[in-house]
């Protein structure tokens, strides 16, 4: 297997257009990432702010109940707690819409996908940088107080478009390059978590008593997780049905048709890895496509029924789990190079320098 | 109107004489404005700055932990140059950036120029900027300085003076196309009938500099790489990095993307490891490598200079311009415009005073309330003693500065800045105003018409840079000659 490194003629020389930087693929998927991070924190509180509202007066106690499955659903919780004492409906919003000191704030992602996208501002095209820019003049110009004042729906939806904005001109103003492919991966990617995520607090969200399960306050907690989707039409139409835990579930996680679901998010990070990979489909080559390509056939072969035989928490968890190792697959071998070592390098400069004279 | 009160007053105007009658090559600007109110034209520059904020036409207030982002001031009246003037700076300036690279190119080579006595050896020898590391080495087609930007003020009888040259990373280009497309948009009336000179080119013909310039032993039936280097996201000058590098269709690098081996340059992409042939580089010669130069510096990459000196490589601009920068070099200008072209200079410098010459230095020192004081190597407007404006602590301050190191210093008379109508409030008044160029030297020099003017937006001030208050406004060069 040893080889002598390549030689100047071996090193291809690509046209410029084919050209990508490793660090422009990295912001790029991160920039898609934070965007559409943003986006499901905007739906989560818009929903669950709305929840509220059909409660009329709720205790304290049960204010908390209700926000703190959602700080730990994006994993905030301590970081919550450190600048709150109560968890209730202004404090969480303030929190996960405008804290900087919360790196999964909706200010922090929007922020850090204009920074991506700032890195890479000769790729994309000046719309899509505009969006973001607008997106976070918008978030910047606005706070707590005139969110909760002028109506927090209005300003969630303004999020929700400003990222269906961005990936309406991304597929009408950007060129079908390997660029693209990690925009799309990076979303469905995050997607598929966020999604996971959406489900998964359900299950922490206690209900008053063991009876209330599959009552009233149960049927409406998971309409809230389909609206948080933007499922409750889709699943009506598909099942014109009451709205029932096992089938929210079947939808959510198998519906492929359905553009948020699970299974079409994997299915669409698995068709963008293999362009990225240069892989023809069906086959899977590395170690990490291996892994990802059996963990989705796998769920190919299971259904709802078995997943809730399972637990569905256990089931998310694993999702999650397989998510983040096929994005760091992805990451490692693409996008990211380790940092040189500066004196190394130096040195070894400095000596070749000194050979040559 | 809005010219109801205006008031040339003593001082150069570029629209009106001083009997205030509007300059043939003002008249279709002077009509077009002739009925626009205060409101109008302050929406219409509203809707420019809204335009900037929105396209991140901005740089970042470094001091603000809130990362404030600032867009450069606009003023919406252009600022209109006759056809026939643009002709004798458009020459002038060729004239000069010729010099100026055979100046480089001799103090590399042979120092010819010193060993004729036209410019003592101390001063070149001394520059801060003088790589004598670079010494007897080739670069592609000899061109030295690819991008140019010289500072052009008027005085008071609307004579074009050379103030500096800015022969390293000079930057602004950037702001000369958004000021134009900006205008465009929001006030497209102006330019009917006007028939302004387009600038959209430079960034074409900027790449079509850099492809020009390949190495020497580049061969290739394909173009060569090209890339611009930037220092990255936090600079202030990355909007423009981003800006050219797109408007030409060229990667952006940072040190980090880059790595050298066996003495050339490739960058780190998805697809492996492919080569670099021509580099735009926005880095200062101090940080471009850190096994060469300032062994601190991260934006940097390793072994750079030796691919370079290897002919591998090509950077615009070459290592080492910055000597013919230093503002006690620039005082010999004309000198080597006659030595080595044998003209005189068309575009005169400002009469300027060396510290280290003690007949100089002893007119300087007792004049300092009169004069401006300039270091030799800085920019920006900082390092400058304006005499007359000064407090008696901030002369005394520089006087002990010229007596320590007078190689440092140089000084000028105050040149009373022509003046410009800009918006101030309710009403146009006069305000200072320079221009800077772009100039393009590659297969032939192109200098872009027009360029970029700066104001100083506030009242009576003669500061024109972006950092201290100062403005930009578009700036037009006409392509008729407009009868009197």
């Amino acid at each position: 297997m040893s080889k002598t490194p390549p030689t100047q003629e071996e090193v291809a020389r690509h046209k410029q257009t084919n050209v990508m930087l490793s660090r422009v693929a990295g912001s790029l998927y991160w920039m898609s990432r934070y965007l559409e991070r943003a986006e499901n924190l905007a739906r989560l509180v818009d929903v669950n702010l709305q929840i509220l509202l059909d409660f009329g007066q709720v205790s304290d106690e049960t204010m908390k109940e209700h926000w703190i499955p959602i700080l730990r659903s994006t994993g905030d919780e301590s970081t919550f707690f450190q600048l709150y004492e109560v968890a209730d409906s202004e404090s969480v919003m303030e929190f996960v819409t405008f804290r900087p000191e919360n790196p999964n704030s909706l200010l922090s992602c929007i922020s850090s996908a204009r920074e991506n996208a700032r890195q890479v501002r000769d790729q994309i095209s000046s719309e899509m940088w505009e969006v973001l820019n607008d997106a976070y003049h918008f978030i910047k110009n606005s706070n707590a107080e005139t969110v909760w004042d002028g109506g927090s729906s209005t300003f969630y939806d303004q999020i929700k478009y400003y990222s269906h904005l961005f990936q309406g001109i991304t597929v009408s103003t950007f060129s079908r390059n390997e660029g693209f492919e990690f925009i799309q991966f990076g979303k469905y990617l995050e997607r598929a978590d966020k999604t996971t995520r959406l489900m998964d607090m359900k299950y922490h969200i206690l209900l008053p008593k063991v009876t209330d399960v599959g009552g009233a306050v149960d049927a409406a907690q998971w309409q809230a997780v389909l609206r948080s989707a933007s499922a409750v039409e889709p699943y009506r139409r598909f099942y014109v049905a009451d709205i029932l835990f096992s089938k929210v579930i079947e939808f959510l996680i198998f519906e492929d048709t359905f553009p948020r679901s699970l299974m079409f998010c994997l299915e669409q990070m698995d068709d963008f890895a293999h362009l990225i990979a240069d892989t023809p489909a069906g086959e899977y080559r590395s170690d990490g496509e291996r892994r990802f390509g059996k963990f989705l056939n796998n769920l190919h072969f299971t259904n709802a029924k078995d997943i809730i035989q399972r637990g569905v928490h256990e089931f998310l968890t694993e999702v999650q789990i397989e998510i983040s190792a096929f994005g760091e697959h992805l990451y490692t071998t693409f996008m990211y190079h380790p940092p040189v070592d500066m004196q190394a390098e130096i040195l070894f400069h400095q000596q070749q320098e000194q050979q040559q004279q | 109107m809005l010219f109801d009160n205006y008031q040339p007053e003593n001082f150069f105007d570029e629209m009106f004489t001083a009997d205030g009658t509007t300059r043939p090559h003002y008249r279709s600007v002077a009509a077009a404005l002739k009925d626009v109110d205060a409101t109008e034209f302050r929406n219409k520059q509203a809707a420019v700055e809204a335009s900037f904020m929105r396209g991140g036409v901005t740089f970042t207030v470094y001091s603000d932990s809130q990362g404030t982002e600032r867009i450069f001031p606009f003023d919406c009246v252009p600022r209109v140059i006759a056809a026939e003037e643009w002709e004798i700076v458009e020459k002038g300036l060729i004239q000069r950036i010729t010099a100026l690279n055979l100046f480089l190119h001799d103090i590399y080579h042979d120092q010819k120029i010193i060993k004729d006595r036209v410019i003592p050896p101390q001063y070149v020898l001394s520059a801060k900027h003088f790589r004598r590391e670079f010494m007897h080495i080739e670069v592609p087609k000899d061109i030295y300085v690819h991008i140019c930007g010289s500072d052009l003020i008027r005085d008071k009888d609307g004579r074009y003076l050379v103030l500096e040259d800015n022969l390293r990373c000079p930057s602004g280009a950037s702001y000369m196309l958004e000021n134009r497309a900006a205008l465009k948009r929001t006030f497209p009336e102006l330019f009917k009938a006007s028939g302004v000179h387009s600038v959209s080119n430079y960034p074409a013909e900027l790449l079509k500099v850099m492809q020009y310039c390949a190495p020497n032993n580049f061969k290739s039936n394909d173009a060569p790489n090209c890339v611009l280097l930037t220092p990255g996201v936090y600079n202030s000058a990355y909007f423009e990095h981003a800006f050219l590098a797109r408007q030409m269709g060229i990667p952006i690098v940072e040190g980090r993307d880059l790595v050298v081996r066996d003495f050339k340059v490739y960058m780190r992409t998805t697809a492996g490891l492919v080569r670099v042939d021509v580099i735009y580089r926005r880095i200062d010669d101090d940080f471009l490598d850190p096994s060469v130069f300032r062994p601190d510096s991260l934006l940097g990459v390793p072994g750079l200079v030796n691919a370079y000196r290897a002919g591998n490589v090509s950077l615009a601009n070459s290592i080492g311009t910055g000597v013919a920068d230093d503002k006690v070099v620039y005082y010999f200008v004309p000198h080597m415009i006659k030595y080595y072209l044998g003209e005189d200079p068309i575009l005169p410098n400002v009469d300027t005073y060396l510290a280290s010459e003690p007949q100089d230095c002893a007119h300087i020192l007792a004049n300092l309330d009169k004069l401006v004081v300039k270091s030799a190597n800085e920019a920006g407007g900082y390092g400058m003693l304006m005499g007359p404006w000064a407090s008696k602590a901030e002369i005394e301050e520089f006087r002990k500065l010229i007596e320590e190191n007078p190689r440092n210093f140089i000084a000028q008379n105050p040149i009373s800045l022509s003046r410009h109508p800009t918006l101030a409030g309710e009403q146009f008044e006069g305000r200072h105003i320079d221009l800077r160029p772009y100039i393009l030297y590659g297969e032939k020099i192109v200098v872009t018409p027009g360029g970029l003017t700066r104001v100083a937006l506030k009242k009576g001030s003669l500061v024109v840079n972006s950092s201290q208050g100062g403005g930009s406004k578009d700036t037009w060069v006409l392509r008729n000659k407009i009868p009197e």
